[in-house]
């Protein structure tokens, strides 16, 4: 056997934020091989949001009036931020299941015992599980394409929308990982990692107008992100938005979108991190 | 005056490549570990022996700076283990019971990602694991997916992703547990290399036979604390010279066995099942008189020697139990219970 000649390595300086980007870049990118090299799960994680759009475009489409906008497409036009909104939201659940599956696993421990920023095993999950959601909406626009929606408002105007989309897509992939930092085991994340995130699509504006709700249901659904991310991107793309209940985030969608992503990812990031620089693995 | 001998004692613990002092880890009400002082000086191979549970892991984490002691302190080359954790993540390299390599990314991919956490330049990293694939010998395998690696291979890589940054302290957790006897012998051939160019190493095992092979000094521990510390044949000589062995061909007359096998030993004799053990001192004589005695008592005897005790003597003596005793004993017992009682 041959020995190891090179020299002894010169270890780089840096400060320390450019090292949580640097090592997020290199874990982010090692969590998008993984998506690569396991074609099967990219592949049913398109097919769920298509098998949507088709659902609600067909099934329940003609059901569900829209209130302002009696046109034969219009449900399917106002359907399709919906279904964005809903599918980047369940981004959440990608975090959550890799995170507790890499802390099921040894290579926690290698992290760990790395000079690496603590942060940065979440920072690469998080914009991982983002960037997924690029291929993601391209696969669902054109779909939606397919069945009849339309973007009727100009490009610029769309490119917001869709990064709208990508912000909210890194804000619950935050809270995902939070909630798989407290996961005892994958099996477990598989199901209460999705859990929450039912409720919180579905008490929103994704598929039905605000203003067919019971009063007290709209308040909770007017304060709920998905509702105000989903109502920006419907501007944004000049889709029918159904009549807004007096509330002010859904005055100031976009604005309201902002914030709240801001408020969650400050709030979220600051516990994961303590959770994961406190949880010892196995 | 008190300052000269502050800066002594600053020198000393440098020039450990480990020292952790009464080190005490708590888990709820268990005491994994009670109260351990370990010392590795630099270039030396220092094996960790002992059951499962018996703190071993507990140890290694506590070093690699992935589990903070309750009590105690520890540096590792110099460096506080819980003050100082970045510059200890520095020094060592880790290697666990358990693959700790991405599967989904092939060979190549995993070591340059862990040399780029490691904050390494991308150019030394390039070069580094490709020496490091061709000395593991795993070039071929390099652009495959570590899922399809064999368990040898596995190690193999883990190993190297331990060795991207050139730790001068390596810390080896049941290295070989699980592998096949010849993946075994070739990675023992790796540490054994390491070592001859200067890596400080620190292994745990539960294979007598292991640490034997590779480490100079040899801690024993159970139940959390440290029972023997030595050199395997100062470990030997602690519970005397040669052994006399006997396996008897009628099991149920093992207590005739042990009478007469007490009266030729020097000390007291351990049985297992049908064989009886027990140091004695005075060479080939004393096999004569065992042959007497046994003949006396018309016992019939399957094999009778001699011999050198191995280290599986030294933990029975100290301990009371053999080495692999626990394993079987703290594994739950698989399968369900009362499956037939509907």
């Amino acid at each position: 056997m041959a020995t190891l000649t090179m020299g002894k390595p010169q270890m780089m300086r840096r400060p320390l934020l450019g090292w949580t980007i640097h090592d997020g870049l290199v874990v982010a990118r090692r969590n998008l091989i993984q998506t690569v090299r396991i074609p099967e799960m990219l592949f049913f994680s398109l097919v769920q949001p298509v098998i949507f759009v088709l659902l609600f475009a067909y099934v329940f489409g003609g059901a569900i009036p829209i209130p302002g906008d009696a046109g034969a497409d219009a449900y399917r036009n106002y359907l399709m931020p919906g279904i964005f909104g809903q599918t980047v939201a369940f981004a959440a659940a990608a975090s959550t299941v890799g995170l507790a599956e890499d802390m099921h696993k040894g290579i926690i421990d290698r992290f760990r015992a790395l000079p690496m920023s603590p942060p940065a095993v979440l920072v690469g999950r998080t914009l991982a599980d983002a960037v997924r959601q690029i291929l993601v909406l391209f696969v669902l626009s054109i779909t939606g394409f397919i069945v009849g929606w339309r973007i009727s408002n100009g490009l610029l105007p769309a490119i917001g929308a869709y990064a709208l989309l990508l912000l909210f897509a890194y804000t619950v992939a935050w809270i995902g990982s939070w909630v798989g930092l407290h996961m005892p085991n994958p099996e477990t994340a598989n199901t209460a990692g999705l859990a929450w995130l039912f409720p919180l699509t579905f008490l929103s504006n994704a598929f039905v107008p605000i203003s067919s709700m019971p009063t007290w249901l709209q308040a909770f659904a007017a304060y709920n992100p998905v509702s105000t991310v989903v109502l920006a991107s419907r501007e944004l793309f000049g889709n029918p938005t159904g009549i807004q209940p007096d509330y002010w985030p859904l005055q100031h969608a976009s604005l309201y979108t902002l914030i709240s992503c801001a408020v969650l990812i400050a709030i979220f990031a600051t516990l994961a991190v303590r959770k994961y620089t406190r949880t010892t693995s196995r | 005056m008190g300052s000269a001998y502050a800066c002594l004692d600053v020198r000393m613990t440098r020039d450990l490549a480990v020292h952790a002092e009464g080190l005490v880890r708590t888990f709820g009400d268990v005491r994994a570990l009670d109260g351990i002082d370990l010392t590795v000086e630099r270039g030396q191979v220092v094996g960790l022996l002992g059951p499962n549970g018996a703190g071993k892991t507990t140890t290694v984490r506590i070093l690699s700076t992935l589990l903070a002691p309750t009590e105690g302190r520890a540096t590792v080359a110099g460096f506080d283990v819980v003050k100082q954790a970045d510059e200890v993540r520095r020094s060592i390299g880790l290697t666990g019971q358990y693959a700790a390599i991405d599967e989904y990314l092939t060979g190549r991919e995993n070591l340059r990602m862990f040399g780029g956490l490691y904050h390494l330049s991308p150019k030394y990293v390039k070069e580094r694991s490709e020496e490091l694939l061709d000395w593991f010998d795993l070039s071929d395998a390099a652009d495959r997916p570590a899922k399809t690696y064999s368990g040898g291979m596995r190690r193999r890589l883990d190993l190297a992703a331990s060795l991207v940054a050139q730790p001068s302290i390596l810390f080896l957790d049941e290295p070989t547990t699980g592998l096949d006897p010849r993946s075994r012998l070739g990675l023992w051939d790796v540490i054994n290399n390491l070592v001859a160019q200067g890596t400080t190493v620190l292994l745990t095992t539960q294979y007598l036979e292991e640490a034997d092979q590779l480490a100079q000094d040899i801690v024993v521990i159970d139940h959390g604390r440290v029972i023997a510390h030595g050199t395997s044949e100062q470990l030997k000589d602690q519970i005397g010279g040669d052994r006399i062995e006997i396996t008897v061909s009628d099991a149920s007359r093992i207590d005739d066995a042990v009478r007469a096998v007490r009266s030729v030993s020097a000390g007291e004799p351990l049985v297992e099942e049908s064989r009886v053990s027990a140091p004695v001192s005075g060479g080939s004589t004393v096999l004569v008189n065992a042959i007497r005695a046994l003949d006396a008592d018309g016992i019939e005897v399957s094999d009778l020697v001699l011999r050198r005790p191995t280290l599986d003597d030294v933990f029975m003596s100290l301990t009371g139990h053999a080495a692999e005793d626990e394993t079987t004993a703290a594994k739950p017992a698989k399968g369900r219970r009362g499956r037939g009682s509907k």
